[in-house]
């Protein structure tokens, strides 16, 4: 990925920001120019819910280009506690151990390392909530 | 808007062409389907492909493919909306001809995808889905179509190997398409042993990645009765988008975009549903196969997998699908695609399609998805 791009994309990826409509509350993630719901411009950036729920889990047997082969990344659909609803990958939990409805939380990991020697990009992923004591 | 009609078809064998460049391809088709009209040459030409840039280094398509066949001067224009990006070609050719701007137009989808390796061809195509938000994550377009099937499964209660019934159905109408990549029948046998690629994704779930080129020639009315016996008149054309994300949905499963553009060609022709005699779905995995007959209109929500079960989408059935074999058998050069399914549907209603010939057709639809569903482009066809 582009250096630009990537500092661009910096507080999405580890703040997971995104926007709220200051008319209708709706909150947008990935951020919006204008409210997909009401049509207002005036929208501010906000941080999402941190917590939520997978709602489907893919397994990737194919990656691409850039993520390592043979290694099995996996995909989730996840509901936040804030309504937002995200794509993201699940780390820290082996494939058969995932589930509809497992409680995940977020955290920032890398996510590649472009041309070997290149910039380590790293941005959020999700794991199984851990059991506080 | 002036009435369109398709007076000629060309296209070239859907395979790995590891001896044909990508201009020689798109090329060819246009030049069959220029033959195929009787004509001398297009007012304007209508490219669509998605990847030309990534694959083969080459963008400005219009112009390489209007000089390489020979049409230098013309108005010539790539057209790009993902895997939808043939079908949006048909739409911009239309479009030219229904508003008065050009009598005689080519759409032609072109696609050169096998000389990358297929990792780079599977990074490439993520780039149809959300490339900040989904594509960057290492989230492959095979794992979203993934997730909405994984949806699908848990929502109605079917099973994964349900599936196989869209599967054998597309091989099994490859058969009669002498430019079909797989013309062998598969089994639910070989369905459950197919390896995965996204679970619950298997290869046998998903269209083969392949070269290929597809064009049409369209025309005016009063050019169609002079130029052609049999012209095949477009009835409705339309495209409809939705959010480039999946997760920005409200209804993942509703398919927003495929049940808008089903909906206004629907109301261009004058028909509904249930006039449609067969139907080219955009079938590039199985569950775009089920999601598409449901936002179609063509059956409930929920109820694609028991009605493709009940041998309805067979030959004969009551809604042929896939009937020169779809994106899953013929292959998917994905920017010519949907240029191949109209290109079918007008070998169907010209009755030119041999042994998958449906009987007595008269009312095709044709449907081109891009994306996770973003954009969909429909057109409905009679003659």
């Amino acid at each position: 990925m582009q250096l630009a791009r990537f500092h661009r994309l910096k507080p999405c990826y580890y703040r997971l920001e995104g926007t709220r409509c200051a008319k209708c509350q709706t909150t947008h993630f990935p951020p919006r120019q204008r409210c997909n719901q009401c049509g207002a411009t005036e929208l501010q950036s906000v941080r999402l819910s941190r917590r939520g729920r997978v709602a489907a889990v893919t397994s990737i047997h194919q990656p691409s280009s850039g993520f390592p082969k043979g290694s099995q990344l996996m995909a989730a659909i996840v509901d936040l506690e804030d309504g937002v609803r995200l794509i993201a990958q699940l780390t820290d939990v082996e494939p058969e151990e995932t589930s509809v409805g497992m409680a995940v939380e977020m955290v920032v990991r890398r996510l590649r390392t472009d041309n070997g020697d290149g910039p380590i990009l790293y941005a959020y992923k999700f794991r199984p909530v851990l059991k506080r004591t | 808007m002036r009435e369109v009609y398709i007076i000629g078809i060309g296209q070239t064998p859907v395979e790995e062409h590891w001896d044909r460049p990508l201009r020689e391809l798109g090329a060819a088709a246009t030049l069959a389907a220029i033959r195929d009209a009787q004509i001398e040459a297009p007012q304007a030409l209508f490219v669509g492909n998605m990847l030309s840039g990534a694959t083969c280094g080459q963008e400005n398509l219009g112009t390489v493919i209007a000089d390489f066949a020979g049409f230098n001067g013309i108005e010539a224009m790539k057209i790009e909306t993902a895997c939808a990006s043939g079908g949006a070609a048909v739409r911009a050719a239309y479009l030219a001809v229904a508003s008065g701007a050009h009598d005689v137009v080519v759409a032609v989808g072109v696609e050169k995808l096998t000389d990358l390796a297929i990792e780079d061809t599977t990074g490439a195509l993520a780039g149809a889905a959300d490339a900040d938000y989904e594509a960057a994550h290492g989230i492959t377009f095979t794992a979203l179509n993934a997730l909405m099937m994984r949806l699908y499964i848990e929502r109605y209660g079917v099973r994964k190997d349900d599936f196989a019934t869209f599967v054998i159905n597309a091989h099994n109408h490859a058969r009669g398409n002498p430019n079909a990549m797989f013309r062998k029948p598969v089994t639910l046998e070989d369905y459950a042993r197919s390896p995965m690629v996204a679970e619950p994704i298997c290869i046998l779930d998903s269209s083969p990645v392949a070269d290929g080129a597809a064009a049409v020639v369209l025309c005016s009315a009063d050019r169609a009765r002079s130029l052609c016996d049999r012209p095949i008149r477009i009835l409705g054309s339309s495209l409809a988008t939705d959010t480039i994300g999946l997760a920005s949905r409200r209804e993942i499963l509703r398919c927003e975009a495929i049940r808008r553009s089903a909906q206004l060609a629907y109301k261009q022709a004058g028909v509904t549903p249930k006039d449609i005699d067969f139907v080219e779905v955009h079938d590039a995995f199985s569950i775009v196969a089920a999601l598409s007959l449901e936002a179609s209109g063509f059956v409930k929500d929920g109820q694609a997998i028991p009605f493709a079960l009940e041998g309805n989408i067979d030959i004969p059935g009551s809604l042929p699908c896939s009937t020169r074999g779809g994106l899953k058998a013929r292959g998917h050069p994905v920017g010519a695609s949907g240029v191949y399914q109209v290109v079918e549907a007008v070998e169907q209603l010209r009755g030119q399609a041999g042994d998958t010939q449906v009987k007595d057709c008269r009312l095709a639809l044709t449907q081109s998805v891009g994306g996770l569903a973003s954009v969909a482009v429909t057109h409905i066809l009679g003659n």
